[in-house]
């Protein structure tokens, strides 16, 4: 399986189309379509996510590559197949901030591991509070770029406190990658240093909440 | 040379020479800081090129740096072609919807000129003044974006990187007239009395494009831009990682670069080593947690790793101090710079 995710992970990184939907169609000769997806694209976006902090992979590559994971996933998942993992209730949002990049990768890349969540678009703190509660979440991923916009997470937390809702947090964006206490001092839950951290994660809160 | 002796402009002008001055050259890229020394809010602070002035002199006063920054915010270029600029009462403006809404709109697009845009005459109204206050006394860094880092504010960042992937044809005439544009901008700043150019352009590092990418597009526009700017410039990765361009951006003409903390300073200064002088790094973000001993700790491990030898300027690693980081902190980071940065630098 390794070779394979080696082999799809070199083809989206030269953007070659061809050869990503014949090695989609030839795992999906022995595996499920949400297989393919957990063991051939969540792995390759990991290991493209993993080369972006390690600074051997470009912006342009990463987000390149999750919008053609997510079209290929939403050929193979469409959003109403029961095989979409539309557990938990999740939305995404940049907080305060003008720079949608970080939040479109984000997403992109959950949907292309098979997740379904709300695009907020841009928020400020208490349409955002509303909204979350409103719509019952029980995780918001918060990305922002501008440090001002990284801090009033605090706010979100706090009325969160305030309203006694448990709505976890994930936050990511450059700020808190240059401060690694940032993300606890905003009172978020985790923080996600790459797009595709927020796979793994998504699994572990899920846990956490099921136990 | 144990006495702090020399002018400021001769400080970095040994620097640059990759020899050792009579200290650590010091630059402390503030900008906002000038509206909360005339309590004024940002926006009305960069609405006049006196305010700027007077903010720009108070704080060398105050803090005893080594230049003086005309930069007042990114966006403001955008205002110049039409576009628009959202302020923020505690935080830097931002550039707001692209104005390139579609690739065909590349096909009539045009350069505003730079003496005409009542936006960027502020800018050179300010150089000017500074210039005549400040003589040869000290360095005056005025900034551009490059024609490859402008577009993420023109078009937005997923739209550029269609450009670039799927429409080169369009991509290299974007570039053009950026490129008329980013050149004609650094010379009217020179004119207007800036010593030098701060070439920004994270778009080219390697948190954003690879090495391969960066050699078929922002090196190249480097190249073909900064021979045309009529003095001397300083690239800056808006502390983006740089370590694998180095010795690329070392041959695009350029004497300074200006380098991230997510990367090792002593790597970079070896591999920089009598070709570029290093710009940097203190981390600004993490600056805001700091105390004054850690501003003090971070200054010291800065100068041991990059100041023996010259060729080194002590800055932060963004080209901006951000609005958050108090008055103390900066104080105690220009302290720290006086007291261990004389040359020769002792083990501390
Ligand atoms: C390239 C760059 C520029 C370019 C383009 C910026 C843009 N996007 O519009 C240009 C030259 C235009 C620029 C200008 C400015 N910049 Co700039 N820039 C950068 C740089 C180098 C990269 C930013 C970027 O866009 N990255 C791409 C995004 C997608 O990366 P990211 O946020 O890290 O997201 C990744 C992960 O973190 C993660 N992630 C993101 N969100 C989330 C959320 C979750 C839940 C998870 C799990 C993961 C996750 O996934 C993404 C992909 O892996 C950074 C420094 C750096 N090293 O990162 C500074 C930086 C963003 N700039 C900064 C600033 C201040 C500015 C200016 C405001 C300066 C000024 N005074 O004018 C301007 C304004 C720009 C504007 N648009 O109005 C600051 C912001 C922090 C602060 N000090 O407030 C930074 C961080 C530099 C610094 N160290 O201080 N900049």
């Amino acid at each position: 399986m390794e070779r394979k995710v080696i082999s799809f992970e070199e083809a989206l990184l030269s953007l070659d189309h061809q050869k990503l939907k014949a090695l989609i169609e030839q795992s999906s000769q022995t595996e499920t379509n949400i297989h393919v997806v957990e063991n051939l694209i969540v792995p390759a976006l990991e290991r493209i996510g993993n080369g972006w902090e390690q600074g051997d992979i470009a912006l342009s590559q990463v987000y390149m590559s999750s919008r053609i994971c997510e079209e290929l996933v939403d050929d193979m998942l469409p959003v109403q197949s029961p095989e979409r993992k539309n557990q938990p209730k999740m939305a995404i949002t940049s907080l305060e901030d003008y720079h949608l990049m970080g939040k479109r990768i984000v997403y992109s890349v959950l949907r292309s591991s098979g997740f379904e969540l709300q695009d907020y678009g841009r928020t400020t703190v208490d349409t955002l509070v509303n909204k979350a509660i409103d719509d019952k979440l029980q995780i918001l991923l918060i990305s922002t770029l501008m440090l001002h916009s990284a801090l009033r997470v605090k706010e979100v937390n706090h009325q969160f406190l305030q309203k006694q809702v448990n709505i976890k947090i994930v936050v990511g964006g450059a700020p808190f990658l240059f401060d690694h206490n940032l993300w606890r001092e905003v009172g978020a839950d985790a923080l996600g240093k790459s797009a595709s951290a927020s796979v793994g994660l998504i699994s572990t809160i899920m846990g956490e909440l099921s136990s | 040379m144990s006495q702090q002796s020399m002018s400021s402009l001769n400080r970095v002008l040994t620097t640059l020479s990759h020899k050792e001055p009579d200290r650590v050259p010091f630059f402390l890229l503030v900008t906002m800081h000038g509206a909360k020394a005339l309590g004024l809010s940002i926006k009305d602070y960069f609405s006049s090129a006196k305010n700027v002035v007077e903010g720009q002199i108070r704080m060398q006063k105050k803090f005893r740096h080594d230049c003086i920054y005309t930069f007042f915010y990114a966006p403001i270029e955008i205002e110049a072609w039409g576009g628009e600029v959202i302020y923020s009462d505690n935080g830097p403006p931002n550039s707001g919807t692209p104005f390139i809404q579609s690739f065909d709109d590349i096909k009539t697009l045009h350069p505003p000129d730079v003496r005409k845009a009542p936006c960027l005459q502020k800018v050179l109204n300010a150089t000017h003044m500074l210039k005549g206050k400040i003589g040869d006394e000290a360095p005056i860094i005025g900034v551009v974006m490059s024609p490859f880092s402008l577009p993420v504010m023109q078009m937005g960042f997923d739209r550029y990187f269609l450009l670039m992937h799927e429409h080169p044809d369009l991509f290299d005439q974007l570039m053009k007239i950026n490129q008329e544009f980013c050149v004609n901008w650094a010379n009217a700043q020179l004119d207007a009395g800036a010593t030098a150019i701060c070439y920004f352009d994270p778009v080219s590092s390697s948190t954003i494009t690879t090495r391969k990418l960066y050699l078929n597009t922002g090196y190249q526009i480097a190249c073909a831009t900064l021979p045309r700017i009529n003095g001397p410039t300083a690239t800056h990765m808006a502390s983006g990682r740089c370590i694998p361009i180095l010795d690329d951006i070392a041959k695009t003409g350029t004497g300074l670069v200006g380098v991230s903390s997510l990367e090792p300073l002593e790597k970079i200064k070896s591999i920089c080593k009598g070709k570029l002088t290093v710009v940097g790094n203190l981390n600004g973000i993490e600056m805001r947690r700091w105390d004054t001993t850690d501003a003090e700790i971070a200054v010291k491990a800065t100068i041991q790793s990059a100041a023996p030898g010259g060729g080194f300027i002590l800055s932060d690693n963004h080209g901006e101090i951000p609005w958050e980081i108090t008055d103390d902190v900066l104080l105690a980071i220009s302290h720290a710079v006086h007291q261990w940065g004389t040359y020769p630098i002792l083990h501390m």
